[in-house]
């Protein structure tokens, strides 16, 4: 294997927590719920994964536990925030909060516990291929789910009539009540299918990435996505690119530093975060994308009338 | 952060318990800060297997709360305040992050004493104390450079601390003892806790061609990245033979427990005063792992420098060592004394790597 098929791939390995945990946020804040709880979410789908892999000895019950986990463990903020109405901003910052502290007690038991690592699934010919063969079909289920996920968020978000509905909640949550939409149960599970992809990003953590345990192992994960939606402006396909990019500049520092290159460490692991900040100058620039892209309600408190 | 948070209201229930209840008074409290969780597998773990050490040694003479997962900075403060108001009549905070924290505090609280691990700021109620993890560091360099097929190893650093650096040096020093030709890797993690950051690093440099690995960092992840790769590494503050069977050469132990045990013992007796220690090998504060996965003239060889250093025979640092330029440091024969190597902020030649601007 060439050292750029290497690099391609602890890329991929990178990204693909970033790309699948920004999806889900994105579908969440399309539909107008800001939650900034995806670090607690995710590392409640690292742990669960982890112990359902150990309990059961296969990493699919795990892949299953973790986003059973990352959805639940939603539905808390879904309830708080949808039924009590209570401030999204707090109620994020709380679950993430929560979710570091639950996931340590949880998983007491499987600290320094051996992992079960999730194995590559490979794809009959295509694998052969030069260079991408070995990089993009010699890969974990995760992986293939991630591409999926791209594929599917943007097709029913773009292409589908609950799609159409939920971004029109996203955009005005009043008038798409008005029109007999569904405000309340449309968030819920827009809510819940965030959480379900935070949950999945974990178990890619603790079963692709790093197949062991260790309390707060997200390590700020859950905050790059984040970045990343903003940075994507909303849209789906960009996520993958976002993602990738921001998974490659942490990987290529990596690199960087033991080729020599005089690069401090420090200035690329900050770059994501500055392009995010560029992004969002630009796009705020422009009045147009923004009001083509950001949802109008993102973060307001829908009380219906009654 | 659970502990820290269910310690945290402990502490407050203890403050409101001690002033009415006089049976809270028979146990003295002994109190601990990590700056990771007791479970990572690394630092802070050993850290809490001396606090259990002490706390089975004395029993119910005395109480051993804890907080982990303490950020470095204004939160340290915080914490560490809370415990001297929680009745805590010794403080051990044990990275070296907490050291501005804990002076600050030290100074509010005169009654209670404090014990800042790795640091270097004391004060007549502030004891600082250290391992000389250094010593074990040069061991680890004549390892590598013994069994390392391209004269190289790599080095997952975290922070440019003089700690790290002293222990990239002393790397550095054991291995041209060895191999003159040896080139040290280092790689900054900006981190001393993130499993998957410090995985990429591993990653990065074994795709790169390096055969051993050695981490200045607390997780297990580095010496998992060697044992599925099939290299060799070595495990840091904590025995990681349970992450890397055929991985780990040895690993360089903290077992703070003795010095723990020795500090509780001057507090109990009245005859705790501030000190500067700072053992190693010879002193039991510091040990090695098994010699496993490596040629029997190679363990044979460990041992022998072991021997050297316990009796004093043999220091990481003597000279003629120079700079990293090229500059002369330590003429022949010379030893470099404690004071620069705890102040360390140059590499010795060899070292292949900038060091990032403190």
């Amino acid at each position: 294997m060439s050292i750029f098929e290497a690099i391609l791939l602890t890329v991929i390995t990178a990204s693909t927590p970033l790309v699948i945990a920004a999806l889900g946020e994105l579908v969440a804040e399309r539909s107008g719920v800001l939650n900034l709880g995806v670090e607690g979410m995710m590392i409640m789908g690292a742990v669960a994964a982890f112990a359902g892999a150990q309990m059961s000895g296969s990493p699919y019950v795990g892949i299953v536990c973790g986003i059973a986990a990352g959805a639940l463990f939603s539905l808390l903020f879904a309830f708080l925030t949808l039924t009590l109405v209570a401030n999204q901003v707090a109620t994020g910052l709380a679950l993430t909060l929560l979710g570091l502290g639950a996931s340590g007690m949880l998983g007491e038991a499987y600290v320094s516990v051996p992992g079960i690592r999730l194995g590559e699934i490979v794809i009959p010919g295509l694998s052969d291929l030069p260079v991408i063969g070995h990089v993009l079909f010699r890969q974990d289920l995760i992986f293939y789910l991630s591409i999926a996920l791209v594929v599917g968020v943007s097709w029913f978000l773009f292409r589908s009539r609950a799609g159409l509905k939920l971004r029109a909640i996203g955009d005005s949550h009043g008038s798409a009540h008005a029109l007999g939409i569904q405000v309340i149960r449309t968030r819920y599970l827009a809510v819940m299918f965030g959480g379900a992809c935070a949950g999945l990003a974990g178990a890619q953590l603790s079963l692709v990435y790093t197949p062991q345990w260790a309390e707060n192992m997200s390590a700020g994960r859950g905050w790059i996505t984040l970045a990343l939606v903003v940075f994507a402006s909303w849209r789906p396909w960009r996520v993958l690119a976002g993602g990738y990019l921001f998974g490659a500049v942490t990987i290529l520092q990596l690199h960087a530093q033991a080729f020599g290159l005089g690069i401090p460490s420090q200035f690329l692991s900050m770059l994501p975060y500055a392009a995010t900040i560029v992004v969002l100058i630009i796009i705020s620039h422009n009045r147009r994308t923004t009001l083509i892209n950001t949802p109008a309600s993102l973060g307001k408190a829908f009380v219906p009338e009654r | 952060m659970k502990k820290f948070a269910f310690t945290l209201a402990a502490s407050a229930a203890a403050v409101i318990g001690i002033s009415s209840a006089a049976q809270a008074a028979d146990k003295t409290k002994v109190c601990f800060v990590y700056v990771g969780s007791h479970t990572d597998g690394g630092y802070s773990q050993a850290h809490d297997l001396g606090r259990q050490q002490v706390q089975a040694e004395f029993g119910d003479k005395i109480d051993t709360p804890y907080l982990e997962n303490v950020p470095e900075g204004p939160d340290a403060e915080r914490a560490i305040e809370r415990l001297a108001r929680s009745g805590c009549k010794l403080i051990f905070t044990t990275s070296f992050g907490f050291m501005d924290a804990t002076v600050k505090v030290a100074a509010k609280f005169p009654k209670v004493k404090f014990e800042h691990g790795t640091g270097y700021k004391s004060g007549p109620n502030l004891a600082t104390y250290n391992s000389r993890f250094y010593e074990g560091r040069y061991i680890l360099g004549q390892i590598a450079a013994k069994t390392s097929k391209n004269h190289g190893a790599a080095y997952i650093a975290s922070f440019p601390i003089p700690e790290v650096v002293m222990g990239i040096n002393s790397f550095e020093q054991g291995a041209k003892s060895v191999d003159p030709s040896f080139k040290l890797k280092v790689i900054w993690v900006n981190t001393w806790f993130d499993p998957g950051k410090e995985a990429d690093a591993a990653k990065a440099m074994v795709d790169q061609g390096v055969d051993v690995l050695t981490q200045h960092t607390d997780t297990t992840a580095p010496m998992q990245v060697a044992e599925e790769r099939g290299i060799h590494a070595f495990g840091q503050a904590s025995d990681m033979i349970a992450a890397g069977p055929k991985a780990q050469m040895t690993a360089i132990v903290d077992t703070w427990g003795t010095y723990y045990s020795k500090r509780v013992h001057a507090l109990l007796d009245g005859t705790w005063k501030s000190e500067q220690s700072w053992d190693g090998l010879k002193d039991g504060i510091l040990k090695m792992a098994p010699y496993t996965n490596m040629p029997d003239d190679v363990k044979k060889m460990a041992e022998e420098t072991e021997a050297k250093i316990k009796s004093g025979e043999l220091h990481p640092f003597t000279g003629p060592i120079n700079k990293q330029d090229g500059t002369p440091w330590l003429k022949a024969g010379e030893k470099a004394d404690d004071g620069t190597l705890l102040g360390m902020n140059f590499y010795v030649e060899g070292v292949d790597d900038k060091l990032p601007a403190q």
